[in-house]
């Protein structure tokens, strides 16, 4: 069986006296939605970033293909096709489609200092990456701004997907939006995979993650609750799993003593 | 774009609705306004007589050659509110070469953009660095280059003031190119079939075009290339439209704003350079509120205070507009008085109108 495109071998993170992360192991293969689960400040972030090379871990062996690996900066990870789509998708509202398309990339035609911008290129190359993964835009040259949520996300993603990522890394893409819009949003994610493309998908929406996800791996406090493939593992489970079992039958049988106890007065 | 990939779903807009989405509208339309008022109120004053057309033209183009870099700036979401001294200072480092150490007058001229564009790279500098708002760094810069222009100025001549640069200028070569005036031979050929006026004793009313109409347009296209048609471009709005966002994406934030800071400057020491040459003499205190009339002229172009939107064209059309009132008043025999209080109302009714606009262009066509 092939490597992993990236893995991670137990991983920790601290941050002075706290531990982030402790003894996690992750990883995505080409062509699979691996999805990371977890509440509020269970060290998804953290996980994310040790991923794309913003922060180094503190022990444990980061994996590319196969070979240890260390990346100095979040550029070289992108370099090697390792793409983050953050929740704020790094998108500028005032600009067209197509610009933001290419920012920072731009196409450009002519010789010396008379270079200018292949508009027509670009304009072209936006729309046709859109309506490849099925996001029907009206006109390249609208502002991002006048887009919704959801088709925003899906910008950001094909471009990740344009420029190269092998590696698609996505924080929380889902948990902003509507039912409609998060459903476009996880076709695309589903598109991504059926292009070869291992796509890492943070949220702590079981039911977007069960609908697309191939394996899953629950976050708790720092630590891995372990990973499971989807053939092996149900939403209940999985939701169980991420609410953390004991807790939930803990909180149920609280609020049915409150609910008698109001009964009783 | 080519009508291929037009999506079917894209409806025919009306033509008033997609100017309605330019941000120089705003501008075209007050100077249509302004033009009409005028050709009302002041027709038959020689206003609009090829010298009164000169005349205003040559005000338009002194602020349009600030508004249009400064207007760049504003798009990245930065201002500049030193090029007023900065004026000042380049015509002192100007004269001071040329007068009293006896530099030829190009090399002068050739060191006031070197040195003016330095200090614009220091403010462009230190706002990337510190991270401290642009308003407050140059508002700094206004008042120490005023001084430092002061200071050195009666320190070195005892006085504020400079005159009798045209002995050296007189055969300089970069007199033609700041002071000159072109198309001579095609406006004796108009007044000689009537459509320029003649003076009394025969010559035309104006012999020829000022360079600094040509600097005007010429800097405004270019800036407009520039802009709409290059990557530096394309930075500039990323800049001033979500810094963040750009910087994640690898555009390099800080490097292009620290450009359009020495543009600035540049642009300020073009100014000096033109009325020192034009006017044979420089003064401690040229420049005085430029720096907001370029501000004005930019805001009525449609240029957001807050960045990422706005166009040079714009500009242009804001100190065109500034230009035509200015003369216009006096034309008409209004007290000039009345000028300021007409240039900030049709600021504020600008702004108004353009935010108007910008929240047309960002709701869903």
């Amino acid at each position: 069986m092939e490597a992993p495109l990236i893995e991670l071998r137990s991983v920790s993170k601290y941050f002075g006296k706290v531990i982030a992360l402790k003894d996690v192991s992750f990883d995505v293969r080409a062509g699979e939605v691996h999805c990371l689960l977890g509440d509020n400040g269970a060290g998804k972030s953290t996980l994310i970033k040790i991923l794309s090379a913003v922060h180094t871990p503190d022990a444990g062996e980061i994996f590319i293909s196969g070979k240890a690996t260390h990346f100095s900066s979040p550029k070289v990870a992108l370099d090697n096709g390792i793409a983050t789509v953050y929740q704020d998708l790094a998108l500028v509202p005032l600009m067209s489609i197509a610009r933001n398309f290419f920012l920072g990339r731009e196409p450009v035609k002519g010789v010396g200092p008379f270079k200018q911008l292949d508009i027509g290129l670009a304009n072209e190359t936006a729309y046709r990456e859109l309506k490849d993964m099925g996001i029907e835009i009206r006109d390249p040259e609208q502002p991002v701004g006048t887009l919704s949520g959801g088709e925003r996300q899906c910008l950001a993603i094909a471009r990740a997907i344009h420029f190269g990522a092998k590696v698609l890394i996505l924080d929380e893409p889902t948990s902003a939006l509507g039912v409609h819009q998060a459903s476009v949003v996880l076709k695309l994610i589903v598109q991504s995979k059926a292009r070869g493309i291992g796509v890492i998908f943070i949220s702590h929406n079981v039911h977007h993650a069960y609908v697309v996800g191939d394996r899953f791996t629950i976050l708790k406090r720092g630590r891995s609750m372990g990973t499971h493939k989807n053939t092996e593992i149900s939403r209940d489970e999985l939701l169980h799993l991420m609410a953390g079992g004991k807790e939930l039958v803990d909180l149920e049988s609280e609020i049915a003593r409150l609910k008698t106890a109001k009964a009783g007065t | 774009m080519t009508a291929g990939v037009r999506d079917e779903r894209v409806r025919s807009v009306s033509l008033l609705g997609q100017l309605l989405s330019r941000p120089e509208l705003g501008a075209a339309a007050g100077t249509v306004l302004v033009f009409v008022f005028f050709a009302v109120t002041a027709g038959g004053s020689g206003l609009f007589s090829a010298k009164g057309i000169i005349n205003f033209l040559e005000v338009s183009a002194q602020l349009g050659i600030l508004a249009a870099p400064v207007a760049l700036l504003m798009i990245a979401g930065e201002f500049d509110l030193s090029v007023g001294s900065m004026i000042g200072f380049a015509g002192i480092a100007i004269a001071i070469p040329t007068i009293v150490w006896g530099w030829p007058l190009w090399l002068a001229v050739v060191f006031a953009f070197l040195v003016c564009g330095f200090i614009g790279y220091l403010n462009g500098l230190i706002v990337v660095r510190t991270g401290l708002p642009s308003f407050i760094v140059t508002l700094g810069s206004l008042f120490m280059l005023r001084g430092l222009t002061l200071g050195i100025m009666r320190g070195v001549t005892g006085r504020t003031q400079a005159s009798g640069i045209h002995e050296y200028a007189k055969d300089d070569i970069l007199t033609p190119l700041f002071a000159g005036q072109v198309l001579k031979t095609p406006i004796a050929w108009l007044a000689d079939i009537g459509v320029v006026g003649k003076r009394a004793d025969g010559l035309p009313m104006i012999s020829g075009i000022p360079m600094s109409i040509i600097w005007w347009i010429a800097l405004t296209l270019f800036c407009t290339w520039l802009l709409t048609r290059t990557r530096f471009g394309n930075w500039i709005f990323a800049s001033g439209g979500e810094a963040n966002a750009a910087r994640n994406l690898g555009v390099p934030v800080a490097r292009t704003k620290i450009m359009l800071f020495v543009f600035t400057a540049m642009a300020a020491a073009l100014f000096a350079s033109i009325q020192v040459l034009v006017t044979g003499s420089a003064d401690t205190l040229r420049g005085n509120l430029k720096e907001f009339e370029a501000i004005i002229a930019v805001v009525i172009g449609g240029t957001l205070l807050t960045g990422g939107y706005g166009s040079a064209i714009g500009a242009m059309f804001g100190a065109l507009i500034f230009g035509v009132v200015q003369m216009g008043i006096f034309y008409t025999g209004i007290d000039t008085d009345w000028f300021k209080l007409f240039m900030g109302a049709m600021m504020v009714t600008a702004v108004l109108f353009n935010s108007y606009v910008r929240n047309r262009a960002m709701r869903s066509r």
